[in-house]
């Protein structure tokens, strides 16, 4: 047997290498956004491609999210498979209608007869000072609007294979990626998000969570900057004797409550982690999933996730707010037994 | 309408406070930022835009305008807060997340709020311009004097607010001036590959309200052609387009290896920094003196260290305080 070579890759190149592939295979693919051609994105999710692909299939666009998005609208149903970048997540208040109206309901409102196989990507997430127009994850809020998928890697191995999938999907899948976990140094690194990563093409299904770590005694729900938290705080509990489970959904649309109904099943135990905001968010629709399913619990439910408040710029502030490994440890030792 | 000596001074004070504001944020943001460049480290973490380059905007403009008149800004607004009279040691206090900021901390850097002078900003593109139109209905709804001032730069000429805004504002002939600080560059494209045409001025026919592009980042034309225009809003004569040719010094924002900017760029935008092209100007024109100009950088110089050295001393906030202020 041949050693296969270890290969660490950042989210970002991952993405930028699912992303050629899929160039270089398919013609209709091509990239659309702010500083994504010869800079390579702000977020380094395109890099190369320019170099490889050129202008007119790597393309700077002005700073015109209504009408870029809105043309990979109209691209997509006309046989392409856009690939657009809304730089921060936090920008789609000035594009939404593109998204959620057109992007989400086209298909639907078509009857099926039209496609629009389109992919969003969009930096989420805080914990570098950038304050509340540049650091939210507002998970929730797409999750919420029927008729797109919307999935969010937490290491360099999903990031490719969910990337490789969300352009081969016949349908507009928003792919959101945590600035903490990119491998930007200049972010900050989450070392854990950088993992080996294989050289062909492969497919990570979306709609599938990974149970990241087998436990028995608590199941730790996360997605991207959570499931890291999790994982470390799942490390600290095993020190005090605790076996947690951390599960990492991967995909908000289409949610695979399945296997974390199997989880609970198993720990009779609950937190769920999110940097989205507390109130109407992924952590209540988790919860309300468990609870309908009629799972038998040794515990009442918790979660961690960001205070209803806007995101402070102040570094004392915005770090007290943000979800921890160590809120996770709290949440545990709190839990109101049943 | 030429300025007076005194406004020439003013001009060129506030220039200089600017500037040596935009020196001491950028050696103080890379403090604790090296060897390894994490921009959430150091007394002042985030984003950092500066608009060293941009002064001339920021003076010629708000020589004409009072503490009541209104000015929106955007993510690089330091120059132009300074020019409108925002409390400088509150500003630098709310840079460094202090209590003392304006905001104790909340905003930073891209979301100055100093209702005292009428200044606001935000950090998403195009969003200064609806702010500005809205504060000048409802000065003429409430019969109160005061002409507002939208600044933007070119890249977000390309923003749909920007021709949402405008149409309003030529639609219901408000008291406003929008003023495009056109430094050719949004981050890494430039103005010329984003734009379909040569000047965002001339889209000003399309709004039906007058449209003046100002060459060479010059302070005093920009007082001239400014001053007419915000007279005009005064006098009831509706909103102008203006649209300032000037140079963005330093990188989009601290850490921009500015790989894109063609070879030789910077430093013929550095031979007409018009710092020392006002200071030429002044000797030229009134006899300033070395030693006239040196006083007057000593003072300005003053003012700066004194707005740092608040803000260094100056405590944080509590963590919890977050919840605060969300609801008043
Ligand atoms: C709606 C929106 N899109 C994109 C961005 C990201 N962004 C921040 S600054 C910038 C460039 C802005 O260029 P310009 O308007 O010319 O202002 P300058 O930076 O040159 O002062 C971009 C694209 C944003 N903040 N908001
Ligand atoms: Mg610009």
């Amino acid at each position: 047997m041949s050693q296969v070579k270890e290969r660490k890759l950042t989210i970002a190149r991952a993405m930028a290498e699912a992303i050629a592939i899929e160039m270089r295979t398919d013609d209709k693919v091509f990239v659309m956004g702010e500083d994504i051609g010869e800079l390579g994105g702000v977020f380094g999710n395109t890099r190369g491609l320019y170099k490889e692909f050129g202008a007119e299939r790597v393309r700077d666009t002005p700073i015109s999210e209504t009408a870029f998005i809105g043309a990979a609208v109209g691209a997509a149903s006309d046989g392409m498979k856009p690939i657009v970048e809304l730089m921060f997540v936090d920008f789609f208040g000035v594009c939404f209608d593109a998204i959620y109206n057109m992007m989400a309901k086209n298909t639907y409102f078509a009857g099926g007869n039209v496609t629009v196989p389109m992919v969003l990507m969009t930096s989420t997430g805080g914990g570098y000072s950038d304050a509340g127009q540049h650091s939210q994850c507002v998970h929730a809020t797409f999750a919420h609007l029927p008729g797109m998928k919307v999935v969010a890697p937490s290491n360099a191995y999903d990031a490719k294979g969910m990337m490789i999938a969300s352009i081969r999907d016949n349908n507009p899948v928003v792919f959101m990626f945590h600035k903490a976990l990119q491998g930007m140094g200049w972010l900050g690194t989450e070392k854990d998000a950088i993992v080996h990563v294989p050289e062909e093409a492969y497919e990570v299904p979306l709609g599938k969570a990974a149970v990241v770590r087998e436990g028995t005694d608590v199941t730790i729900v996360g997605i991207t900057s959570g499931v890291h938290h999790g994982l470390k705080a799942a490390r600290e509990l095993e020190a005090q004797g605790v076996s947690a489970e951390v599960v990492d959904l991967r995909s908000l649309v289409p949610l695979d409550r399945d296997t974390v109904i199997e989880s609970v099943k198993k720990t009779g135990r609950l937190i769920v982690v999110d940097e989205d905001y507390h109130s109407y968010g992924m952590t209540g629709e988790i919860i309300a999933s468990v609870v309908e399913a009629g799972v038998a619990l040794k515990a009442a439910p918790a979660r961690v996730a960001y205070p209803d408040i806007p995101i402070p710029f102040t570094r004392p502030m915005e770090q007290w707010a943000l979800p921890s490994p160590e809120k996770i440890v709290s949440a545990f030792n709190t839990m109101k037994e049943i | 309408m030429k300025p007076s000596q005194e406004q020439e001074l003013w001009m060129y004070k506030h220039m200089l406070i600017s500037r040596f504001f935009e020196e001491t944020i950028e050696k103080i943001y890379m403090e604790g930022k090296s060897p390894a460049f994490n921009m959430a480290n150091g007394p002042i973490p985030g984003e950092m835009h500066l608009s060293n380059g941009q002064e001339p905007c920021a003076v010629g403009v708000c020589a004409h305008l009072t503490a009541e008149d209104i000015v929106t800004h955007t993510h690089r607004p330091h120059h132009v807060a300074i020019a409108k009279g925002v409390d400088l040691k509150a500003m630098a206090a709310e840079i460094f997340g202090k209590k003392t900021g304006l905001s104790g901390g909340r905003g930073g850097h891209m979301h100055i709020f100093d209702p005292k002078v009428n200044f606001s900003c935000s950090g998403i593109i195009g969003q200064s311009i609806g702010p500005a139109a809205g504060a000048a209905l409802s000065r003429v709804m409430q019969k109160k004097p005061g002409v507002a001032v939208a600044y933007l730069g070119e890249g977000a000429a390309n923003q749909g607010a920007f021709h949402e805004g405008l149409n309003l504002a030529g639609v219901w002939k408000l008291p406003v001036v929008f003023i495009i600080e056109d430094n050719s560059w949004g981050i890494s494209v430039s103005k010329r590959a984003s734009t379909a045409v040569e000047r965002n001025s001339d889209r000003a026919v399309a709004y039906g309200m007058p449209g003046e592009f100002i060459e060479g980042n010059d302070p005093i034309k920009i007082f001239e052609v400014v001053g007419k225009a915000i007279q005009r809003a005064r006098d009831g004569g509706g909103p102008t387009l203006i649209e300032i040719e000037t140079s963005r010094l330093a990188g989009h924002f601290m850490g921009d290896g500015e790989a894109y900017r063609p070879a030789g760029e910077k430093e013929a935008l550095q031979k007409i920094d018009p710092i020392p092209l006002m200071q030429q100007r002044l000797a030229k024109e009134y006899g300033f003196s070395d030693a006239d100009d040196a006083a007057i950088k000593a003072e300005a110089r003053a003012i700066v260290d004194e707005a740092i050295q608040f803000a260094r001393d100056s405590e944080y906030p509590a963590p919890e305080e977050a919840m605060e202020k969300v609801f008043v």
